[in-house]
């Protein structure tokens, strides 16, 4: 995951500048056109979702349904995306840094204006809802997934590449034959880890208010949404159980085959000592199924590959096209896009500052500091409890082999749920929701810390730690010296992913309520949720507009930095 | 060698370079790889490329094989301009260029599917090839599986199933063991001869003289920077060769002699840097870019053949490459490092230590420092020039930027960074000077009290 990272970071400023310009002109047209629109609002159906928790095993495969079709469109985004970036200068310029941007974005604060937008897509029917739960999914792990075949594409070997042209293969061969299983490993790691994010999405997703009106989808994430809603504890219990038992299932009968399956796919010059091994792997092996429907998919594949071939020119890679001409089409295209950015700029700025001027901005920009603050609390906390136990259980061989898993597995549960027990925890307290909330943020993000740091210390070099125990190294010197410089670069990995975790757990996380009570932390998080919740959309813009440019000065400014550093001097 | 012809009137060459330049931008100019190359692949002949690494030969075959367009001059299939990947031509890689994810059987066919093959065809002569080639009972194996000889031997299936015209070789036999480059060359020269596949020509790019004179029937050696061809030596000793036969030794020691020449650069190179370095550097003409390029050697690397050496006398370095093991492109940095230092001298071939160099040779740790500092400070001219700079410079310190982009000028970025760590090696080791990674500048060190 540390080189999808390192690519993300690598975009150059002038172009993330002029890139998040356009990610939120994009969002202030969906804006401006929804509510021109005028979308006629279906009246409230939450009534519709049992509260039975016999129904909750339908519910489970209605959100496992909706995780796949998301998981699915997210791929193909990735490979189509991530191989064109790899592949063309000019779309490289310009998806690296909008995929930066859009990661960047707190799509769950914009998650009204994608559902009222989906609904006028669909009028009168339910698949606007389905549309808009699904589209939450896939911002939760497309763009990670598309930097993962990025990264693939561009760090094949160059000779692979070269026996590729040389030996003539279209198109169609070499994306499935070459970069499709080059990227796998990375796809499929990736995938397996962004799908933590996804369930949290998606299970805000499923019970949505818009304009005052909520509307719940059958699914885990609605029934869990009403059991808060009436202060429900038991049925709240229920989700969760149920909740658990179902990452766990997407892991066992999921993940953990198609790893031990991609063990083919690893380009190394021998074969490894230990290989993860998936029983459930074994059995569709043994099964006689696959088989004919492999090779089905084969000639089906053979017959569009001879297509291609007769439908394709011979390559004239060597002739190059005229400077002149494309130096005209350069300027032309940079002329057209500035144009069209600083036209679009200057309606945006109208359209936010007509009541207050630019006035509107300070009231977001504060609470954004806030909402900053208690970030930065968030990262240190689980810096300051998971480092030193990550580091120990990863140089412990036992004990990593039981832990990694469940921390996955810990990391995929969305954590949304457990907020009712913190927020009766804080009543009964009378702890304020404004530190309470750094608690609430962090029962998602500290995973991503504590799974990176496992990994990091797992693969410290046994020779290296021997040579410390030799010298006698110990207690603190040891950390200094050693243990901490060693686990940098993954923990700097785990700390981005975390700290972009907490920045959209704090939508949800600074405004709860539980039964009758309502919790809300001064924050940018609460100012987005509550713009959101009243249908305030200059407000709602506004807001996600100064939490993404928080998120990418911070990232400039300080990960990216600190990446560097951790690539340069603390990679062993 | 199928079609070769025993008739005595010259044949129409399969291929023809002509007058071939290739460049590649660096970040401050162009540095020049390939120059004015000419050459023809003639039917039925075994051609090697032979040079030392940055001679280009490697990218004079890209040009072959039409993955890269040279910067000037052409390069035509009969009549015809190369416009795209040559498909007259398959590719036998350094590091094989296998893909992990599929068998052996599939890998042989890949280049059979890209052309359109169908799949019972495609089987069949995969089979065959497989077969020739003695892989059988592999098919179903997985790349990863294999021993580097039987993965090689897979891509020598691979390209040898589509018939190419001519085989292209990128040093087939350098990421193997002696044994087993041994084997597979042996192989390799049984398949030219009992023509089991429609190959014409084959062109071999190598560093290893001996494999090219066992191999080739004509021997292209490319001198470096930039790559040009030094000489065309015509192989006349049928096969199979014996490697101790005068006449072999003969031609290895031509080529040796050849190879280790000093290049001197000729007038209009040196005119031109001059021109360039005097406009583009801030201190303009005190401090003139080194002509000659540092020998990419550790330090460790040259002491060690000075130890050797002073055991061992003059010696042959075609028999002391021999005796350790090791290929031109081992050795050679070495060897010129004794030589630039004044530690060595090298005459026809042989190399021996010098007065200095045997005392040199001999010398405690210290003092070894200390004949190394004084030769690289008077003899080692980028070393001179970073001293120099570095006495002059007010604060003692000078931002590696400005050595690094002053190379820049001559060499592509690789090797002007490779150049620049060697500087920092030997510096450091002599303590002449120190560098700091952090701030990337250079260091004068306090004058060591004797």
């Amino acid at each position: 995951m540390s080189a999808t990272i390192g690519r993300r970071l690598s975009s150059p400023l002038p172009a993330d500048v002029l890139v998040a310009i356009a990610v939120f002109l994009i969002l202030f047209l969906i804006v401006r056109i929804v509510s021109a629109a005028d979308v006629p609002l279906p009246p409230s159906n939450d009534s519709e979702i049992s509260t039975d928790p016999t129904s909750l095993p339908y519910y489970a495969a209605c959100s496992l349904l909706r995780m796949f079709v998301g998981l699915f469109f997210s791929y193909a985004f990735a490979l189509i995306f991530g191989y064109w970036a790899a592949h063309s200068r000019k779309a490289e310029r310009i998806l690296v840094p909008t995929l930066d941007v859009l990661q960047s974005v707190p799509v769950l604060g914009f998650l009204s204006i994608t559902v009222t937008a989906f609904l006028a897509l669909f009028p009168g029917s339910q698949l606007g809802l389905e549309c808009a739960a699904i589209f939450a999914i896939f911002t939760a792990q497309a763009w990670n997934l598309a930097f993962s075949m990025y990264n693939s594409s561009l760090t094949m070997s160059k000779e692979l590449t070269e026996m590729s042209q040389l030996f003539g293969l279209n198109s169609w061969l070499r994306f499935w034959r070459l970069e499709v299983p080059n990227a796998m490993i990375g796809l499929i790691w990736n995938g397996m880890m962004s799908m933590g994010g996804a369930w949290f999405f998606l299970t805000a997703a499923e019970t949505i208010s818009v304009s005052g009106q909520s509307y719940s989808l059958p699914g885990v994430g609605a029934y869990a949404g009403i059991a808060i809603d009436e202060g429900n504890m038991a049925h709240v219990a229920w989700a969760i159980v149920t909740m658990a038992i179902l990452v766990i299932l997407v892991n066992v009968l999921f993940w953990r085959p198609l790893v031990a399956w991609a063990e083919r796919f690893k380009n190394e010059q021998s074969t490894a000592q230990s290989t993860p091994k998936s029983a459930v792997l074994n059995v569709v092996r043994a099964a006689r199924l696959p088989s004919g429907v492999g090779n089905a998919r084969r000639s089906a594949s053979g017959q569009i590959s001879s297509a291609v071939t007769r439908f394709s020119r011979p390559r004239r890679t060597l002739v190059a096209s005229s400077p002149t001409k494309r130096r005209v089409w350069d300027a032309v295209f940079w002329v057209v896009v500035l144009g069209g950015l600083a036209f679009g700029l200057y309606h945006l700025l109208v359209y936010v500052t007509k009541d207050s001027g630019f006035g509107t901005f300070i009231e977001p920009l504060g609470l954004g500091f806030l909402t900053m603050l208690r970030v930065a609390a968030v990262l240190v906390l689980s810096t300051l409890i998971w480092v030193p136990i990550g580091i120990k259980i990863g140089l412990n061989p036992r004990l990593s082999r039981i832990a990694q898993p469940m921390v996955q597995i810990f990391a995929s549960f969305p954590a949304n749920f457990l907020f009712p027990f913190v927020t009766t925890f804080l009543v009964a307290t009378g702890i304020s929701i404004n530190w309470g909330a750094i608690v609430l943020m962090m029962l998602g993000a500290q995973w991503y810390i504590l799974f990176n740091v496992i990994a990091g210390a797992q693969a410290m070099p046994s020779d290296l730690r021997e040579a410390m125990s030799n010298m006698r190294v110990g207690g603190w010197l040891w950390w200094k010296r050693f243990a901490l410089p060693a686990v940098m670069p993954a923990y700097v990995t785990g700390g981005i992913t975390a700290s972009g975790g907490a920045w959209n757990a704090s939508i949800v996380a600074e405004v709860v309520s539980f039964g009758s009570t309502t919790l809300t932390a001064a924050g940018l998080g609460a100012y987005i949720s509550e713009a959101s919740e009243s249908g305030n959309q200059q407000q709602l813009l506004t807001g996600v507009i100064v939490m993404s440019v928080f998120v990418l000065v911070i990232n400039r400014i300080l990960w990216k930095r600190l990446y560097a550093l951790s690539e340069k001097r603390y990679s062993l | 060698m199928s079609k070769a012809t025993s008739a005595q009137v010259t044949p129409e060459p399969l291929m023809t370079l002509k007058d071939i330049r290739k460049s590649f931008a660096t970040t401050d100019g162009e540095h020049l790889v390939l120059d004015g190359i000419d050459l023809t692949i003639q039917p039925g002949e075994v051609l090697a490329l032979l040079g030392k690494s940055g001679s280009g030969k490697s990218t004079l075959l890209r040009c072959i094989a039409g993955l890269m367009a040279p910067s000037s001059g052409e390069v035509l299939i009969g009549d015809q301009e190369l416009e795209g990947p040559n498909t007259h031509t398959a590719m036998v890689f350094q590091t094989f260029a296998l893909l992990p994810w599929l068998t052996v059987q599939q890998n042989v066919e890949l280049g059979l599917e890209a052309r359109g093959v169908d799949a019972k065809e495609r089987t069949a002569k995969a089979q065959r090839a497989i077969e020739l080639i003695g892989l059988d009972g592999f098919e179903e194996a997985f790349p990863k599986e294999l021993s580097g000889g039987m993965r090689q031997r897979v891509g020598f299936a691979r390209a040898l199933v589509v018939e190419p015209d001519v085989l292209l070789m990128d040093e087939p036999f350098s990421a193997l063991d002696v044994l087993t480059a041994e084997t597979l060359r042996n192989e390799l020269i049984e398949l030219i001869a009992n023509h089991e596949f429609t190959i014409s020509s084959v062109v071999i790019v190598t560093h290893n003289i001996e494999e090219a004179v066992v191999l080739a029937d004509r021997v292209a050696v490319l001198g470096s920077d930039p790559g040009r061809i030094k000489a065309l030596f015509e192989i006349d000793i049928p096969q199979p060769r014996d490697r101790d036969s005068a006449q072999f030794v003969g031609y290895v020691d031509q080529i040796y002699d050849l190879l280790t020449q000093r290049t001197v650069p000729d007038a209009a190179t040196v005119n031109g840097k001059d021109d360039r370095a005097s406009d583009g550097s801030p201190a303009g003409n005190d401090q003139p870019v080194p002509l000659t390029a540092l020998p990419l050697a550790s330090v460790d690397g040259i002491s060690g053949l000075a130890d050797i050496l002073a055991r061992e006398g003059t010696r042959t370095i075609a028999n002391l490459a021999d005796d350790l093991g090791l290929e031109v492109d081992d050795l050679l940095p070495q060897v010129e490092a004794l030589e630039q230092l004044g530690f060595a001298e090298v005459q026809g071939g042989r190399v021996g230590l010098t007065e200095i160099g045997t005392e040199f040779a001999g010398g405690s740790i210290r003092r070894e420092k200390l004949m190394f500092a004084e030769a690289a400070r008077s003899q080692v001219p980028l070393i001179a020039t970073i001293v120099r700079a570095l006495e002059r410079s007010k604060s003692k310190r000078i931002g590696a930027g400005f050595f690094r982009d002053a190379l820049k000028r001559r060499y592509n970025d690789s090797y002007a960074q490779a150049q620049l760590d060697v500087a920092v090696d030997w510096g450091r080791y002599s303590e002449l000077y120190t560098f700091d990674a952090d701030r990337d500048e250079f260091t004068l060190d306090e004058p060591h009290e004797h």
